[in-house]
C-alpha cells in the first residue's frame, strides 16, 4: 500500500522480483503509475517486461513483492485488482474463428458484463478504435493493425482505469503503428485512463511522459523521458548507453 | 512480506478511499455470466469445427459395426447384471462405446486447453477478476455439454442394431453420461496441466486413452478377463473408466450402480481439485509452461 495519504495509484508495483529456475527475470522491481498518467517502460528485449506483465496479470504469483491496482493488493483482493485492470497482451490472443463482436462479447462475460449492457459498450468501443464495421467479419479476416486495435477495444470492455499494453506496436506498419499511439493517447487525454506501455521504440514516447528504463530485469532509470536524457543527449542515445552498462539499480 | 490477517477487503487506506467503479460485477450474477460465456465460446468453436463432431461419432460406429459382423457368435453369451439374458456382443459394447466417446472428447477438451495457452487466449481467461476453479469448472461444463451430445447421437444410430434399451434408459443415462463426462473432463484438465505441449499429446494417447479403453469393462465383462488373468481384472476394477462405463450401462437398464456412481463421483472431484492447484498462480503452472514462451522475441 502506497504511503501517501491522498489517492492510492494505478498502479503501484512494491519490490517485485521473479525467477525463472536460477535465471532472475525481475529483481526488486518497483513502478508507480499515477492516476491518468501515460508511463512508459522501455527495455530491449529479454529485459523482463512481459515477465513484469504476467506478475501483474496474475499469471504468474510474485515471488517476491507486492502489486497494487489503485489500492487493492493482488494478493488479497485478487478479483477487485483485475476488475480495474485492462491488458493488451504481447502475442496476439483473439480467438480468430470467431468474429470480432463474438470475440468482445466472451471477454464482457469474463467480467460478468451481461450482454445488452456488453453489446452497447462495444459499439462505442469499435467506434473509438474506427472499426465498427468489422463487427460480424471472423478476426481472420483483419489485418495485423486491425487485430490490434480490436485487442486495445478488448482490453477496455469492462471499463478499467488502468490499461497495461506490452509492447503493441511490433511487427505492425508505420501507419497502423501511428493509430496505435494516438487512440491509446486520446484514452488517456479525453478518459483519465492510466497506461503502462512498455515497448523498445523510442518514437512512441513524448518527452513529457514518465518512463522507467529496464535492463537485465533491474530499473536503471526512471523519471520523466526528458529527465532520463543528460544533457542534449536524445532519450534514444540515453537508452542505448544505460542499456550498454551492466546494471545498477536507480534510486 | 505480506501477512494474511483477514479474507475482508484492504487496509485503512482503501476503505477511506471510494473505489475505482469498473462496469463488471463481481457478485453471484456475475459469476453465471462468466460461466455462460465460456460455455458459449467453447460451442461456437465446436460448431465451427463440424468435422469433429462426426470424427467423434465415426469411430464408435465403425467400431460397432465390426463388432456386430464378427464377434457376434464367439462374445455373444453372457448372463450378468443389468442383462436379463443373454446377450448379443454388439448389445454389450454399446455403452462403453458411448463412454468411450466422453472419453475422447475428454481428452480433447484437454488438448483446446494446452492450445489456449500456446496461442494465448488462456491467458485472457486468466485475468478474468473470476476465481480459477469457476473458469476451470466453466470449461468442464462445456466440455461435458458436448459429450453428452456426441454420445446421444451416437445412440440414436445405435438404435439401429436393436439394442433393446427400454425408453426409460434412454433418460436415467443422462446423469450418468453427465457424471461420467465430468469425471473424463476433469481428468482431462488435469492432463492439460502437466503436458508442456501440444506435440506431447501423442503419448498420451498411448499411455491414457488406450490402456482406460482396454483395460475396462467396455470391451469385455470383468468376469472374462478374470477368467483369463487376475492382475489384469484388478487393473480393470481400478480403473474409473470401467465404472464410468458400469454406471452407464445399468442406467440404459434404468438402474443404479452405487459403487460405480461413488467412484465417478470420487475421481471427478480429486481430479477436478487438482486441476485447480495445478492452475494456481501460486504453484507456477503458467510460469513453467505455456508462460511467455512465443512472447520472447
Ligand atoms: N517461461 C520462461 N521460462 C524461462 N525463462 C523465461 C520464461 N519467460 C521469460 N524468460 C526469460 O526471462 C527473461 C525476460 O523475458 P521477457 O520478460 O519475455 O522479456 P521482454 O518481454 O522484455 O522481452 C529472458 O531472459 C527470458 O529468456
Ligand atoms: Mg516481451
Amino acid at each position: 500500500m502506497s504511503d501517501a495519504p491522498g489517492a492510492s495509484a494505478a498502479l503501484d508495483v512494491a519490490g517485485v522480483s521473479h525467477r525463472f529456475g536460477a535465471r532472475a527475470a525481475l529483481s526488486d522491481v518497483s513502478i508507480r503509475v499515477e492516476r491518468g498518467r501515460f508511463m512508459a517502460l522501455l527495455g530491449p528485449n529479454g529485459a523482463g517486461k512481459t515477465t513484469l506483465f504476467s506478475v501483474i496479470t496474475r499469471l504468474y504469483a510474485s515471488q517476491d513483492g507486492r502489486v497494487s491496482i489503485f489500492g487493492h493488493g493482488l494478493d488479497r483482493e485478487p478479483s477487485r485488482a483485475l476488475a480495474r485492470l485492462g491488458v493488451v497482451f504481447q502475442a496476439r490472443t483473439l480467438d480468430t474463428d470467431l468474429t470480432v463482436e463474438q470475440n468482445l462479447l466472451y471477454h464482457a462475460s469474463l467480467h460478468g458484463i451481461g450482454r445488452k449492457a456488453a453489446k452497447a459498450r462495444i459499439a462505442v468501443l469499435l467506434a473509438r478504435v474506427g472499426l465498427s464495421d468489422r463487427r460480424d467479419d471472423k478476426v481472420r479476416t483483419l489485418s495485423g493493425g486491425q487485430s490490434r486495435r480490436i485487442e486495445i477495444a478488448r482490453s477496455l470492455v469492462h471499463e478499467p482505469k488502468l490499461l497495461l499494453l506490452d509492447e503493441p506496436t511490433v511487427g505492425l506498419d508505420l501507419e497502423s503503428r501511428a493509430d496505435i499511439v494516438a487512440i491509446v493517447r486520446a484514452l488517456v487525454r479525453e478518459e483519465g485512463l492510466s497506461v503502462l506501455w512498455a515497448t523498445h521504440i523510442f518514437e512512441e514516447i513524448d518527452g513529457a511522459d514518465d518512463a522507467v528504463v529496464l535492463h537485465k530485469g533491474r530499473i536503471v532509470a526512471r523519471g520523466t523521458a526528458n529527465s532520463i536524457a543528460q544533457g542534449d543527449e536524445s532519450l534514444e542515445a540515453a537508452f542505448r548507453r544505460l542499456v550498454a552498462e551492466p546494471p545498477r539499480q536507480a534510486a | 512480506m505480506t501477512k494474511t490477517v483477514a479474507t475482508t477487503p484492504s487496509t485503512a487506506a482503501a476503505s477511506i478511499e471510494k473505489p475505482v467503479p469498473h462496469l463488471g460485477r463481481l457478485d453471484a450474477i456475475g459469476y453465471l455470466i462468466c460461466l455462460g460465456g465460456i460455455v458459449r465460446r467453447e460451442l461456437l468453436r465446436f460448431f465451427n469445427q463440424k468435422e469433429r463432431f462426426f470424427s467423434a461419432l465415426v469411430r464408435p460406429l465403425v467400431w460397432l459395426f465390426i463388432f456386430a459382423a464378427g464377434f457376434r457368435n464367439t462374445l455373444g453369451v453372457s448372463i450378468e447384471p443389468p442383462y436379463q439374458t443373454y446377450v448379443l456382443y454388439e448389445v454389450y459394447v454399446v455403452p462403453g462405446l458411448a463412454v468411450m466417446i466422453q472419453l475422447f472428447n475428454g481428452m480433447q477438451s484437454s488438448l483446446s486447453m494446452v492450445y489456449d495457452r500456446e496461442v494465448g487466449s488462456m491467458k485472457v481467461l486468466l485475468t478474468s477478476p473470476y476465481p480459477r476453479w469457476l473458469l476451470l469448472l466453466a470449461k468442464l461444463i462445456a466440455g461435458v455439454t458436448v459429450s453428452v451430445v456426441q454420445a446421444y447421437a451416437f445412440l440414436a444410430i445405435a438404435w439401429f442394431w436393436d439394442l433393446d434399451i427400454p425408453a426409460i434408459g434412454y433418460v436415467a443415462a443422462l446423469p450418468a453420461f453427465i457424471a461420467s463426462g465430468l469425471m473424463l473432463g476433469a481428468i482431462g484438465l488435469l492432463l492439460s496441466s502437466m503436458v508442456k505441449q501440444l506435440e506431447n499429446f501423442a503419448s498420451v494417447m498411448n499411455f491414457v486413452i488406450f490402456p482406460m479403453f482396454f483395460a475396462s469393462s467396455a470391451l469385455y465383462p470383468l468376469w472374462r478377463i478374470r477368467e483369463s488373468s487376475e492382475t489384469l481384472y484388478m487393473i480393470c476394477m481400478a480403473n474409473p473408466f470401467s465404472h464410468a462405463v458400469q454406471l452407464v450401462r445399468f442406467a440404459l437398464y434404468g438402474q443404479f450402480e452405487p459403487i460405480a456412481c461413488a467412484v465417478v463421483v470420487g475421481t471427478t472431484i480429486a481430479f477436478f481439485t487438482l486441476a485447480v492447484i495445478a492452475y494456481d498462480p501460486g504453484r507456477g503452472i503458467m510460469a513453467r509452461r505455456g508462460g511467455p514462451a512465443g512472447d520472447t522475441a
